[in-house]
């Protein structure tokens, strides 16, 4: 089990808020679309707790490292 | 098929980034603030190139589209049809207990049309001498062996790029990482962000066409507002504002709030949906380094109590570019040098807007019920909520909101302090 942070392109309106409040970079707003670094993301939350539309979640993964 | 890759894109993007390189200015970001400062920088005569990622200017908007004529005058702008839509003569302030507040006043603003202004903008400062780029994210910085910022890197559908600069600025808004490129940091607490949503809405009753209509209330909008900007007698930008974290997302709120007021809304429907981030906090401290100056919502340029940075970040430009001039006849893009631009900001604007944060932090700690009596220290001199709201005579209104026990002690706490 692994877990990741994830973003429903459904719900994303790409208002670019989550990279605002991302203390790490880990989230880039690449015109449309949310581009997430897993490497890079601590899972802190924060762009979780921002998303207007909560749109972004912390997932897990099974059979994943 | 052989190793060779085929020639099919052009290099018409390219050979626009080479055009003067090395440059004297790189301005990162097409928004207000960045295509403001590279208009007054061609016009200069510096040679200035312009780089954004969105395909089209202006669009996704990310905003309410208030603006008012002062700072139409302060960006060097005129009133212009293609942008300027319905005309603002103050606002009408609903409290949580359904009581309306209408303040008129001298200065009045406009609704406008983003998508366009920021096109115009854009083709003002082409018209000078500038070099556009649209498509293109800049994806990193060159920092020379000194430590100073000497270009940008960015990457289009022609390739990646590196190219090089005397200075670069950063407009890239709120999402900004240039400046975080260069060891500045600009995320903000997720505490000290409004997130927005927004619905532009036709076919509305509005009742008052020519103010904005803002909606206070723990229920309605917590910690922030509901708004209703006209864009024509029956349009509007219909969006909410809250701070820091709730059960609810603010797409929540104002979905409750629309289903509450049919008065507005009965026949209305969405015609386009957006949202964003505000930072509600200071401007942060250190708004340059060696090699590059931030501009506008990259540096947490915004009013902290609407939230309004459009105006802000045309400023910071316009001092951005002043000191961009200087800079560059002095050939002197140290930190020390540039420190100039925060120097003149903080003397313009900067102060101010840290007071307004003190008001800001003042109006979070109040309760429906303390809004009501605040109001009655209002009643009658209605625009001194505009006064106050923009950080100005602090002292007098909190010896004023004194006559209150638990308001002076919340004014004693964030008005009056350092
Ligand atoms: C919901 C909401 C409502 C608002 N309402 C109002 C209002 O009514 N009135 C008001 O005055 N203000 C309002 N604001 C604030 C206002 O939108 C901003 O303050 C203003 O846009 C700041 O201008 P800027 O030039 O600093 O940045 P922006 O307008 O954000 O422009 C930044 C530009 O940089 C580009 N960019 C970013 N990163 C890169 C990169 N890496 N490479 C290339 N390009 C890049 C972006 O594509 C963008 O074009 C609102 C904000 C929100 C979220
Ligand atoms: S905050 Fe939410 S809606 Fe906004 S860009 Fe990030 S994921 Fe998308
Ligand atoms: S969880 Fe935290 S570290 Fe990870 S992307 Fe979101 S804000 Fe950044």
């Amino acid at each position: 089990m692994v877990t990741k942070l994830k973003i429903d392109g459904v719900k994303c309106i790409y208002c670019g808020g989550c990279t605002s409040v991302c203390p790490v970079t880990a989230l880039t707003l690449k015109e449309i679309y949310i581009d997430i670094d897993q490497d890079t993301c601590t899972q802190c939350n924060a762009c979780v707790k921002f998303c207007p539309v909560d749109a972004i979640s912390l997932v897990q993964i099974e059979g994943q490292k | 098929m052989s190793g060779e890759t085929r020639d099919v894109l052009g290099h018409y993007m390219e050979q626009q980034l080479r055009k003067h390189e090395p440059w004297d200015v790189i301005v990162v970001g097409a928004g207000p603030g960045g295509s403001i400062a590279a208009r007054d920088c061609a016009r200069q005569g510096l040679k200035t190139l312009v780089i954004d990622k969105r395909q089209e200017l202006g669009t996704p908007v990310r905003c309410g589209e208030g603006l008012g004529q002062v700072w139409i005058k302060i960006a060097g702008l005129e009133y212009d049809p293609s942008w300027c839509l319905q005309e603002m003569r103050g606002a009408a302030i609903t409290l949580h207990n359904g009581e309306e507040i209408v303040i008129e006043t001298e200065n009045r603003g406009y609704i406008i049309e983003r998508k366009e202004f920021e096109k115009r903008l854009a083709e003002h400062a082409i018209a000078e001498g500038a070099t556009y780029i649209v498509k293109t994210l800049v994806n990193g910085v060159i920092m020379d062996e000194q430590g100073c910022v000497a270009g940008i890197k960015c990457k289009n559908m022609e390739g990646e790029f590196e190219v090089k600069a005397k200075l670069v600025i950063a407009a890239d808004g709120v999402d900004s990482q240039i400046a975080r490129f260069a060891g500045i940091r600009t995320h903000v607490p997720v505490t000290e962000v409004d997130t927005g949503f927004q619905y532009y809405m036709t076919n509305m009753k509005i009742k008052h066409p020519n103010l904005i209509h803002l909606f206070i209330g723990n229920d309605v909008a917590p910690r922030g507002y509901v708004w209703i900007f006209p864009k024509a007698d029956d349009k509007a930008n219909v969006g909410i504002g809250i701070t820091g974290w709730h059960e609810k997302t603010p797409k929540w709120y104002l979905d409750k709030f629309i289903n509450e007021h049919p008065e507005y809304f009965e026949n209305a429907s969405i015609a386009e949906l957006n949202g964003g981030c505000c930072p509600v906090t200071n401007p942060i401290k250190k708004p340059y380094a060696a090699g590059l100056l931030v501009v506008g919502d990259a540096a947490h340029m915004v009013n902290a109590i609407h939230g309004g940075g459009i105006g802000n970040a045309m400023e910071a430009g316009r001092i951005a570019a002043t000191v961009a001039k200087e800079a560059v006849e002095a050939n002197d893009f140290s930190e020390g040098f540039l420190k100039l631009y925060n120097d003149r900001f903080l003397e313009i604007r900067g102060n101010q807007l840290n007071r307004v944060v003190k008001v800001r932090k003042f109006f979070e700690k109040l309760s429906d019920a303390d809004i009501e009596s605040l109001h009655s220290f209002f009643k009658g001199k209605e625009n001194d909520v505009l006064t106050f709201s923009e950080g100005d005579k602090l002292k007098t209104f909190a010896s004023l909101f004194a006559r209150n026990p638990r308001l002076a002690v919340i004014a004693a706490k964030t008005l009056l302090t350092g």
